[in-house]
């Protein structure tokens, strides 16, 4: 494949740089560091972020740029990995596991992929279901999903005498990963580890984009009836793709929740739901590369506004932040449908307009004249 | 699937067309029992089911036939209210073919510009400020609903349905924003109606308690559904605007323009949220982010009611006001906004059409 060997030398470009900035990080030569190269814009902290987000956003670009599927509820997944890990290893003896187990280092690393597992699993289930539905009602569901799993998050799991979650003020003091006695704290470490994984994920995505399920979701994405009638099985192909997103997502929350140490439910709720759906229009829907781009543009753009934007509008915190988001989504949908990493010819191109008055708004199923 | 907008298979035209007739004409889909009749009936089935569920359920906690009134009472007031936003909904989506998600934007603008203009102290007796106040909100919000439709969804009129969307939400999302921008996080007070003070008269009907406010609502809710009515049914526009909705190609070839209709749509639909924002504003104390959870109440409704029918949204919107409060009653009450959530799957699973919708495609890219 031709678009192949293009990828395998990005892929290898990010790494090395992922590889430089850990190096520059762990090891300031010269007094040297991001922060100072970049006027204080470019933080580890940002980029471990950037790299968390990837993670959710290539499972996410594979649901809706590939396969078609609106997700409004992907910060559920998110949530339902990072509060798995903290209920797991903070609340272990409440839950019923022997300090023997929880006290091991390789405990947190079981309880990761355990949760991205069982998150995948519901997902499963529930995409078998919930993915039947098309459209307007499919983002309605997913939203309602993510909105359902936050109040859950928010209560207590309804078992307040537990108290697992934490209710509003969520789980504080995660422990930090390590391997062995290595651990893997001073920033910088955790920056490779985060972007291990993200990388891992960027490379899952390309490989799935280009193996039969790739295919399938590409055919279901063009016309469901079409590829039904080839003998695709959509359902499965579905159900397959929203658990593997929800799975990457879970695992994204995993790693956040070791990297803040301290889990709210507020985290995970309406509004980082379109936040990654604003990533991914910024990045490109219909490319895994978008998926880094765009976590590292919006993350970006919020310190631009965190910080510079104060400077000129005194008094205006994270609420200029919100507009500018719903602005950008719209501007970005209307204007620049392909995004940083769009190519010519992705799914989601603008179709072509087909004369003058033809093109207003339709119903949809009414065939044209 | 360009050439549709939004997608899908082509239904036969035939099939189109007495579709369209049918709407046209206002018949219910009774006559097709394959599609409406056994789901709806099942569906029918679970929610009877889940009432006697959660009475029996409440027995346990010892519930007489008063905190099931009481029960039914609130659960009607809320219904009320989602009734008003459900129906918002259903004139976008009929006009347009789009779920419109910034719907719940228009419900939070309403109360918070009523209060801001009542707090601005002008020389009028209080009853005709506040009067005065929601009468300038609502048109305030039907303003912002009509730029909405013009900036940010009629752009995109040939984009794909994904986009469309998204694009709704991204309007949500900047409204929410603006008004975190003008009013901060806080939550505020509206006056109750009847009092023009926070607390608000009561009354006891037998054991049964009322508030005056929750017949305000009801009041309110009433008269609008009747202006709806006469709008639709004796104006012109409110005519064009039905031809849009059975079929808009028909529409534009008897020259109605289509796209003022969609924009009258989008700017009668924010008025019908900012009303019900205002009149629950009382109840609820309104801040910026009450839109989210009541905006997807009402869509709840009326994908119960089918989403193109009225009476559908109203039967939807009671159904749900009733059935939640019960749910909350019974169960946490931290609980209580999850209900709807598991309603809407619920519904959408077993009838993608809704109780009493008629032909709606729910296919999309």
């Amino acid at each position: 494949m031709r678009r192949l060997s293009g990828n395998a030398a990005v892929f290898v470009l990010s790494a090395a740089l992922v590889g430089a900035i850990g190096w520059l990080e762990g090891t300031r030569p010269g007094g040297l560091s991001l922060p100072r190269l970049t006027a204080g814009l470019v933080t580890l902290d940002l980029l471990i972020r950037a790299g968390v987000f990837t993670i959710i956003l290539v499972g996410l670009n594979l649901l809706m740029g590939y396969a078609g599927q609106v997700s409004l509820g992907q910060a559920a997944f998110y949530g339902m990995g990072a509060f798995f890990s903290a209920i797991f290893t903070v609340k272990a003896r409440q839950v019923g596991i022997p300090l023997t187990l929880s006290g091991a280092w390789w405990w947190p690393w079981v309880v990761m992929g355990l949760g991205a597992a069982l998150v995948g699993g519901f997902a499963y289930l529930i995409g078998w279901v919930i993915l039947r539905l098309r459209g307007h009602y499919l983002a309605m569901a997913t939203l309602g999903l993510g909105v359902a799993v936050f109040i859950i998050l928010r209560e207590n799991l309804g078992l307040s005498r537990l108290d697992l979650t934490g209710g509003f003020d969520g789980v504080v003091g995660i422990p930090r990963l390590r391997v062995g006695t290595y651990p893997l704290w001073p920033l910088h470490r955790y920056f490779f580890l985060v972007w291990s994984f993200a990388l891992a994920a960027v490379a899952l995505g390309l490989n799935i984009v280009d193996s039969r399920l790739g295919r399938a979701l590409r055919a279901i994405h063009h016309s469901q009836v079409a590829a039904e009638t080839l003998g695709v099985n959509v359902p499965r192909y579905k159900a397959q793709i929203f658990a593997t997103s929800a799975a990457l997502a879970a695992l994204a929350g995993s790693l956040y929740a070791h990297f803040q140490a301290a889990v709210v439910p507020a985290t995970f709720g309406f509004v980082p739901s379109l936040e990654l759906v604003l990533m991914s229009a910024v990045g490109g829907m219909a490319s895994i590369w978008g998926a880094p781009l765009g976590a590292l543009a919006i993350l970006l753009l919020e310190e631009l506004l965190r910080t510079r934007l104060r400077l000129l509008l005194p008094g205006t915190g994270g609420e200029l932040e919100a507009v500018a988001f719903g602005l950008l989504l719209i501007l970005v949908l209307l204007f620049w449908p392909r995004g940083l990493a769009g190519r010519a010819s992705g799914p989601l191109r603008r179709p072509i307009p087909t004369g003058g008055a033809g093109q207003s708004v339709r119903p949809a199923g009414v065939p044209r004249a | 699937m360009r050439r549709v907008g939004s997608g899908g298979p082509h239904p036969p035209p035939e099939e189109a067309v007495r579709t369209a007739t049918e709407q046209a004409i206002g018949v219910r889909q009774v006559s097709s029992p394959r599609r409406s009749l056994p789901a709806g009936q099942w569906l029918g089935g679970v929610l009877v089911l889940l009432v006697i569920g959660l009475v029996l359920w409440g027995r346990r906690h010892g519930f007489g036939l008063a905190d099931y009134l009481q029960f039914l009472v609130d659960g009607l007031q809320a219904g009320a209210i989602y009734t008003l936003v459900a129906l918002g909904f259903v004139v976008v989506h009929r006009v347009t073919g789009i779920i419109n998600f910034a719907q719940g934007a228009f419900v939070m603008l309403g109360p918070m510009v009523t209060i801001t203009i009542y707090g601005r102290g002008w020389p009028l007796p209080p009853a005709v400020r506040l009067l005065l106040a929601a009468g300038l909100a609502a048109g305030l919000t039907a303003v912002v609903g009509v730029a909405v439709y013009r900036l940010a969804v009629h752009p995109a009129r040939g984009a794909s349905l994904l986009t469309r969307i998204m694009i709704t939400v991204g309007a949500y999302v900047a409204l929410q924003g603006v008004a975190l921008l003008l009013w901060g996080p806080r939550s505020y007070v509206l006056p109750a109606f009847s009092t023009l003070q926070m607390a608000d008269r009561t009354f006891l009907v037998g054991d049964v308690l009322f508030k005056a406010q929750s017949l305000w609502i009801w009041v309110t809710a009433g008269v609008t559904l009747a202006l709806l009515a006469l709008f639709f049914e004796r104006t012109i526009l409110g005519k064009a605007m039905r031809a849009c909705a059975a079929d808009r190609l028909a529409a534009r070839l008897v020259g109605v323009r289509v796209d003022t209709m969609a924009t009258v749509a989008f700017g009668l639909a924010a008025v019908l949220g900012a009303v019900a924002g205002i009149v629950v504003g009382p109840l609820t104390r309104p801040a910026y982010d009450m839109g989210l959870e009541i905006g997807l109440k009402g869509f709840v409704a009326a994908v119960m009611g089918g989403l193109v029918s009225f009476q559908g949204a109203v039967a939807g919107a009671l159904l749900l006001g009733v059935l939640e409060t019960l749910w909350a009653g019974v169960t946490l009450a931290g609980f209580k906004d999850l209900f709807a959530f598991v309603v809407l799957i619920l519904v959408l699973l077993v009838r993608p059409h809704g109780v009493a919708g008629g032909e709606e495609e729910v296919g999309g890219s």
